[in-house]
């Protein structure tokens, strides 16, 4: 298990110096990051001086190791644009981000799995059907237009919920959140329904396709023989068994909802990390970008890692590769 | 299992409908673009400038027109012709009751240049300012190395910080530590990219404002911002999308404002080149002699765009007909200047008495994603230029890419859409920086990215930088203007309107330089 994983943190490393390198060169060919700051009346000795303070005087493979240098001590160089440490920035966002992830993969795992299971159990009912019907709308429809539509329909017309923004956060255990208050409860409802609409689709088409592929096996119709109820044999034997494929797929989608969940975060500004991304490449923002892409490659090296060693306790015929023995 | 999660959600929608109750006094804005720091000296930026406008005050300050008005400053005037003297208000205080004097002012002067890693400094405006002189606590002389009538324009754009805050860091500012100042709302909390929260200056010198708190909201979706409104989360919405105009205006709940703003959107040409890289035969060949040199062809172009149907059609009717750089009203705008009427004929006369009966091949470039409808008005203008005989490419790309690609030194394109927004308000700000010949050393040109050379323009344009006598420079400056248009250094298609929205019970003083200040939103009565 330990080799295991010193392996995989190399395969990291080796990933991550990649990554910076690529997306040096990609954000350098893009263009000039001072024409897309300065203001336009400052004259040409003003975007000079602007591009000196900047260092972008410099050829670009000294920028790289001037990079590099700072990166080494964990810093990965100052925002443009704020002008703050562009780790410090995305760990700024971050709470907000992971927020609104949590209370989405709550939302899609919370309810998909019981529909799921349901839909699985009795596949002929007219609420299965329903299940599956909506399962369908739910990973097609695009979450643009959804989001839209809910903040038209429940902050608009009903007037129940807030449009827009995060609420007001409280501190609970040290970390600063949003879902402590009430206010911030409100503010999460919507972006987390509009961002947990896919996850929750696949969770319930997965959870619907282990059932059946596991109702029909041997050993649920010997723990029936046996006299076990059907509560406990869907709820403890069945239930671990769906949940091997369910990991998978809940792991990489978490990753990529924290990731990019951009279309969420601009429609309701969501001040998280999806918004600072997208606005870090339009306005050219290279450290920012850099430290950010490099941030979600070491996430979802994690995830990873987390899931394949989830594999390994949840069953118990998977080896992780290397113990011979 | 079940019971327990019907409960909370429940328990959600029932939090949801108790939420913070929204006190009369409290104001909540709609801004479209993110701020990206409190420090008023750091980014020279509309969005931060807008935030400074509530928390500082300048020397001078200026109205919904751009007119000059005493602000930190109750009168200035030239003494001599390279010397002025500033009379500052008394008996003002900071936020942290520190009284404001000549020292402020200085340590501001001294800070601007001062701060670190700015993309974009306010030097610009104090680097006129070669020394100064305190005479008093309450007056101030600064001395320029030439005249400059324009003093007190430059005045009127940077912020007065303490003195105690003259080398306090950008972070101090936007933690609140150093975001001192003299204006309507104190600093309450800055989310960068959500919010910024004010509350009332109680002992402000002017006029009160009406709000206790404000609350800056930054929703920069189009879509969402205007959904907030309507769902009464904010009370104040900017940049108003020209295609919710008409729905806007006909809803009960709304009232809209608005008013001629100071920015001009144009077409740039390359008329410095013999060949130009997209001014091709009909084949696609380079031209050996490139047309765009031509003032009749510039012309041309000019005639052929149909200005009226584009501000009716594409801008729903939210922009205005431009012939000159600047609106009526405007200091130093000729009343000659009328659009250049749409006449397709007259262009091709034009062509053909240049050498061009059958046209040329063209492609105009401009971005997506930077003015109101920018792509929309190229796709239109492709067409019309078509008509004359020039086969017209459209292409438009993403400011980023454009705007480097289009600038110094690459010069990427022949004919290009930017927009210019007067922040100065008279026209001297878009004829030095669009007209002029680019003089790195005297500042001219920055933004000529035709690279457009009139020495008669430049001449008028010299002289009038140096004529201190508004009256006099009003004349010199639109008799500048009238020489360039006539020769067609660019041609100007439309300036934009600028429209806010209000929930009912609410107006606002719209403003000719964009910003949506909460000192100027009132409780209609």
């Amino acid at each position: 298990m330990t080799a295991f994983i010193i392996r995989r943190l190399g395969q990291a490393v080796i990933v991550l110096l990649v990554m910076s390198l690529i997306v040096f060169v990609g954000v350098y060919l893009i263009g000039n990051p001072v024409e897309v700051l300065i203001a336009p009346d400052a004259d040409q000795l003003e975007r000079e001086r602007a591009i000196v303070a900047l260092g972008l005087d410099k050829p670009l493979w000294e920028q790289y190791l001037v990079f590099l240098h700072g990166a080494l001590t964990g810093n990965l160089g100052n925002s443009f644009v704020f002008n703050i440490p562009a780790l410090q920035l995305i760990m700024q966002r971050m709470p907000a981000t992971l927020e609104l992830a949590f209370a989405a993969a709550l939302l899609a795992v919370g309810i998909g799995i019981p529909l799921g299971m349901y839909a699985g159990y009795r596949p002929e009912a007219p609420l299965s059907r329903a299940i599956m019907a909506g399962s369908i709308l739910g990973f097609s429809l695009p979450t643009f237009w959804v989001g839209l539509v809910l903040i038209m329909v429940f902050a608009v017309d009903l007037g129940w919920l807030p449009s827009t923004g995060r609420g007001a956060t409280a501190t609970v255990l040290g970390i600063r959140t949003s879902l402590a208050t009430r206010d911030g409860l409100a503010h999460i409802v919507l972006p987390a329904l509009n961002l947990a609409l896919f996850q929750l689709s696949l969770v319930i088409r997965l959870t619907r396709a282990g059932m059946r592929e596991n109702l029909p096996m041997d050993y649920v119709k010997f723990a029936r023989a046996k006299g076990l109820t059907v509560r406990r044999v869907l709820f403890v034997h069945v239930f671990k068994n769906i949940l091997i494929p369910l990991v998978t797929v809940i792991g990489l989608e978490l990753g990529s909802v924290i990731a990019f969940a951009v279309v969420t975060e601009s429609i309701f500004a969501w001040p998280g990390m999806g918004k600072l991304i997208i606005d870090s490449i339009n306005r050219l923002d290279r450290p920012v970008i850099v430290a950010y892409l490099l941030v979600v490659v070491a996430m979802f090296v994690v995830i990873n890692l987390v899931v394949d060693i989830l594999y390994s306790v949840l069953d118990p015929r998977v080896r992780l590769s290397d113990s011979q023995g | 299992m079940r019971g327990l999660r019907a409960c909370a959600l429940a328990a959600v929608f029932a939090a949801a409908m108790g939420t913070v109750v929204v006190k009369a006094q409290d104001l909540t804005v709609g801004l479209s673009s993110s701020v990206t720091s409190i420090d008023p000296h750091f980014h020279n930026l509309s969005p931060n400038t807008n935030v400074a406008l509530h928390i500082f005050n300048p020397l001078i300050l200026k109205d919904e027109h751009q007119r000059l008005m005493p602000g930190l400053a109750t009168e200035w005037k030239a003494v001599d012709d390279t010397t002025w003297e500033f009379k500052l208000r008394q008996g003002v205080k900071f936020h942290d009751g520190s009284d404001f004097t000549a020292d402020d002012v200085v340590a501001t002067l001294k800070r601007i240049p001062w701060v670190p890693n700015s993309p974009s400094s306010f030097r610009i405006y104090t680097q006129g300012i070669t020394s100064w002189e305190v005479l008093d606590p309450y007056t101030i002389r600064f001395k320029t190395a030439a005249p400059y009538p324009l003093l007190p324009l430059d005045a009127s754009s940077f912020m007065i910080v303490p003195k105690k805050d003259e080398q306090a860091p950008t972070g101090d500012f936007n933690s609140g530590k150093a975001a001192i100042g003299t204006g309507p709302f104190r600093f309450v909390e800055f989310v960068p990219g959500d919010r910024i929260v004010l509350e009332r200056n109680d002992a402000y010198w002017g006029p009160k404002p009406a709000w206790q708190r404000v609350t800056l909201k930054i929703i920069p979706n189009n879509s969402a911002r205007v959904a907030a409104l309507l769902a009464g989360d904010v009370q104040i919405i900017e940049q108003v999308p020209s295609i919710e105009y008409a729905k806007l205006k006909s809803n009960p709940d709304v009232v809209i404002s608005q008013i001629v703003g100071n920015r001009l959107i144009y077409l740039a040409m390359d008329s410095f080149r013999d060949q130009s890289p997209f001014v091709t035969d009909k084949e696609g060949a380079v031209l050996p002699n490139n047309p765009l040199k031509d003032a009749r062809v510039r012309r041309a172009l000019s005639k052929a765009i149909n200005r009226q149907a584009i501000v009716d059609r594409i801008m729903d009717g939210v922009a205005l007909p431009a012939g000159g750089l600047l609106p009526e009203g405007f200091f130093g705008v000729s009343p000659k200047l009328k659009p250049e009427p749409f006449d397709p004929e007259g262009a091709k006369k034009l062509l053909t008495e240049a050498g061009y009966p059958n046209g040329f091949g063209l492609t105009i470039h401009g971005p997506n994603d930077r003015y109101l409808n920018d792509e929309k008005i190229l796709q239109a203008i492709g067409p019309m230029f078509s008509r004359i005989g020039i086969d017209t490419k459209v292409d438009t790309k993403p400011w980023a890419t454009y705007a480097s690609q289009a600038s110094a030194p690459t010069y990427a394109y022949s004919v290009m859409l930017f927009g210019w927004g007067a922040d100065t308000g008279e026209v001297s700000s878009p004829l030095r920086s669009l007209i002029a010949t680019p003089d790195k050393a005297a500042g001219m040109g920055g933004s000529n990215r035709g690279r457009y050379s009139n020495p008669k323009v430049d001449a008028l344009l010299k002289t009038a930088l140096e004529t201190v006598d508004d009256a006099k420079r009003d004349k010199i400056l639109q008799q500048a203007t009238e020489v360039a248009i006539a020769d067609q250094g660019i041609i100007p298609l439309q300036y934009q309107i600028n429209v806010w929205a209000t929930r009912k019970g609410y107006s606002y003083g719209a403003r000719a330089d964009e910003y949506t200040l909460a000192q100027s939103v009132q409780p209609a009565k």
